[in-house]
């Protein structure tokens, strides 16, 4: 090997390490940043607290409970239509005309900013079916942008199902829909609910598209059809408005625990999901 | 074997659902033209999307400047993020030994579950003052919105990419490594290259990210409507124009951010259409 070519591996190396060490390092810091400033202020009362004068003062919980009631209308209505269609591409169809666009729309879906999918809510649950700011249109609204997730990390479980599986199921005499539902289901179930995770993930995190939906009361939601504010839209009017700043950093380090648990349940998730399949 | 009534009704019940992301698609883009199309078609497309000037008191509804400010915000961050993610997916796919990649490859997806108006929130405190104090101009600029941007697309590039790297033969690189060539040569001149599609969708659909994104460059863009000169000046997104005035805007204004959405979700849909091109041709 010339010196040259040495010269340029070591080049070429240092800087593929340079460049995954600084990722690494920028999203450790930003973590950290948050972290450090929001977690002093999460205490009892922030969490079971309702805000006060716009969130200057008191807690978040109204906010907290604005998160989880969105996400589990999204993930309540997106997982069975989800789940639904990734059975059909997998199990039900050979590729034909109509998977290619069933396809296609997944795929776009999942490339639409969430911004024209608040748009859309906004026109469609708030006004035309004329549900307000509220939590169904905000969970609704969620729901159309978590779809194409649900669908594809189902799809991809479903198929890493061996099809041994099913020939042996379909040998003991079972039929197609038997052995969907007791056998491939069951076994792809991991990787199902990693992809759900995900998308619970998607809708903690969301703010554009809540917004333009579920509105921003700070009151307490009582029922489905009250609008809510989110911890991100909260998070999001405190810091832009300057309201709090020291609400808003304990808001964040919330909202960064809780995508981190998320994350970490999916890891563990996928990781046996991948062990057991070999 | 002949299908019972019961297996029809299961498999028709499963297409019924598998219509769902179709009819999504559809209902969206129907109600999003309804509701701008026609003010476009009022005002005309070309005085729209050429129009310099927005005032919406006075009725004036240009959105050039921001077609500007989201290319410019976005190519900005494709410069900055499509190398560091790309080294990356090459860092995953041949370098990273087994302990670190099975912490990177988490990292990386924990980077893409962060909501959007954290990194903005992080951008606002930490990138805009940084950038002001060191290059001058208000810091809130095309600059502060790509690095934060960058930042942003980097789940998707990596992932995307180090896919289409994994996915190659093992033979392409045995080959090129017992013809005597070194593991950069290798990874310069035979994975690349082969890889390129699937890392040319990867940044094709990064660039479509960064268009689309709101609340992060809501918060670190300036928003202000006009030309910038030069990458420390402000700006307005397609994305942060609807977000910012979506909460006041009543009648034809309404409208207009619709019309907005019309253009942003065409040039969305372009941009899908093409990495979805890229990545069948394989």
């Amino acid at each position: 090997m010339s010196p040259h070519v040495r010269r340029q591996e070591r080049l070429a190396k240092g800087v593929i390490w340079m460049a995954a060490v600084s990722v690494m390092a920028t999203l450790v810091f930003i973590i950290l940043y948050i972290l450090s400033r929001g977690l002093p202020v999460i205490s009892w009362s922030f969490l079971t607290e309702i805000p006060r004068s716009m969130g200057r003062l008191g807690g978040i919980s109204s906010t907290i409970v604005g998160s989880l009631a969105v996400t589990v209308v999204a993930i309540v209505i997106a997982v069975p239509f989800g789940i639904g269609t990734a059975i059909y591409l997998a199990e039900y169809t050979r590729e034909s005309f109509i998977t290619k666009i069933i396809r296609f729309s997944a795929e776009s879906l999942a490339g639409i900013p969430s911004i024209v999918f608040g748009l859309f809510g906004f026109i469609f649950f708030v006004i035309f079916l004329n549900l307000g700011w509220s939590i169904l249109s905000g969970g609704l609204t969620l729901a159309f942008m978590i779809l194409p997730t649900v669908i594809r990390t189902s799809e991809e479980a479903i198929r890493g199902v061996p099809y041994i599986l099913r020939e042996v199921s379909y040998s003991l005499g079972a039929n197609k829909w038997q052995t969907v539902s007791r056998v491939v289901l069951p076994s792809a179930m991991r990787g199902i609910v990693n992809g759900v995770l995900l998308s619970i993930g998607r809708c903690v995190a969301e703010t554009a598209a809540v917004m333009l939906t579920a509105g921003s009361t700070l009151r307490m939601p009582d029922s489905l059809f009250a609008p809510a504010r989110t911890m991100a839209v909260h998070f999001y009017i405190l810091a832009r408005e300057g309201i709090s700043l020291e609400n808003a950093y304990g808001t964040a380090a919330l909202l960064i625990l809780v995508i981190f648990a998320i994350n970490v349940g999916a890891n563990i998730l996928l990781d046996r999901f991948m062990t057991k399949g070999r | 074997m002949k299908k019972t009534l019961a297996e029809v009704v299961t498999e028709k019940t499963f297409l019924v659902l598998a219509l769902s992301a179709i009819s999504a698609l559809v209902l969206i883009t129907v109600f999003i033209f309804v509701q701008g199309g026609p003010f476009i078609t009022t005002q005309g497309l070309g005085g729209f999307v050429f129009g310099m000037s927005w005032a919406p008191s006075q009725g004036e509804y240009g959105i050039f400047p921001m077609i500007v400010g989201t290319v410019c915000v976005a190519l900005g961050a494709a410069l900055i993020g499509v190398p560091i993610g790309i080294c990356c997916s090459i860092f995953l796919a041949e370098f990273a030994p087994p302990l670190l990649k099975n912490i990177f490859r988490p990292a990386i997806q924990l980077l893409a579950g962060i909501p959007s108006v954290v990194y903005g929130f992080w951008g606002l405190l930490f990138v805009v003052p940084f950038i002001r104090h060191y290059l001058g101009g208000p810091g809130l600029s095309i600059l502060a919105g790509s690095i934060i941007l960058a930042i942003m697309i980097l789940p998707t590039v990596v992932s995307i990419s180090e896919v289409s790297l994994i996915a190659l033969p093992r033979t392409y690189k045995e080959g090129a490594l017992a013809l005597g060539l070194t593991h950069w040569q290798t990874i310069y001149s035979v994975l690349l290259p082969a890889a390129k599609s699937g890392i040319v969708a990867a940044i094709v659909l990064g660039i479509g990210r960064a268009i689309g994104e709101t609340m992060a460059v809501i918060m670190v863009l300036g928003n202000s409507v006009a030309l910038p000169e030069s990458i420390l000046d402000p700006v307005r997104t397609l994305t942060t124009n609807i977000g910012i005035e979506m909460g006041y805007a009543a009648g034809e204004h309404r409208e207009a951010l619709f019309a907005t959405g019309i253009i942003l979700f065409l040039i969305i849909m372009t941009i899908n259409a093409l990495a979805q091109y890229i990545t069948r041709r394989r």
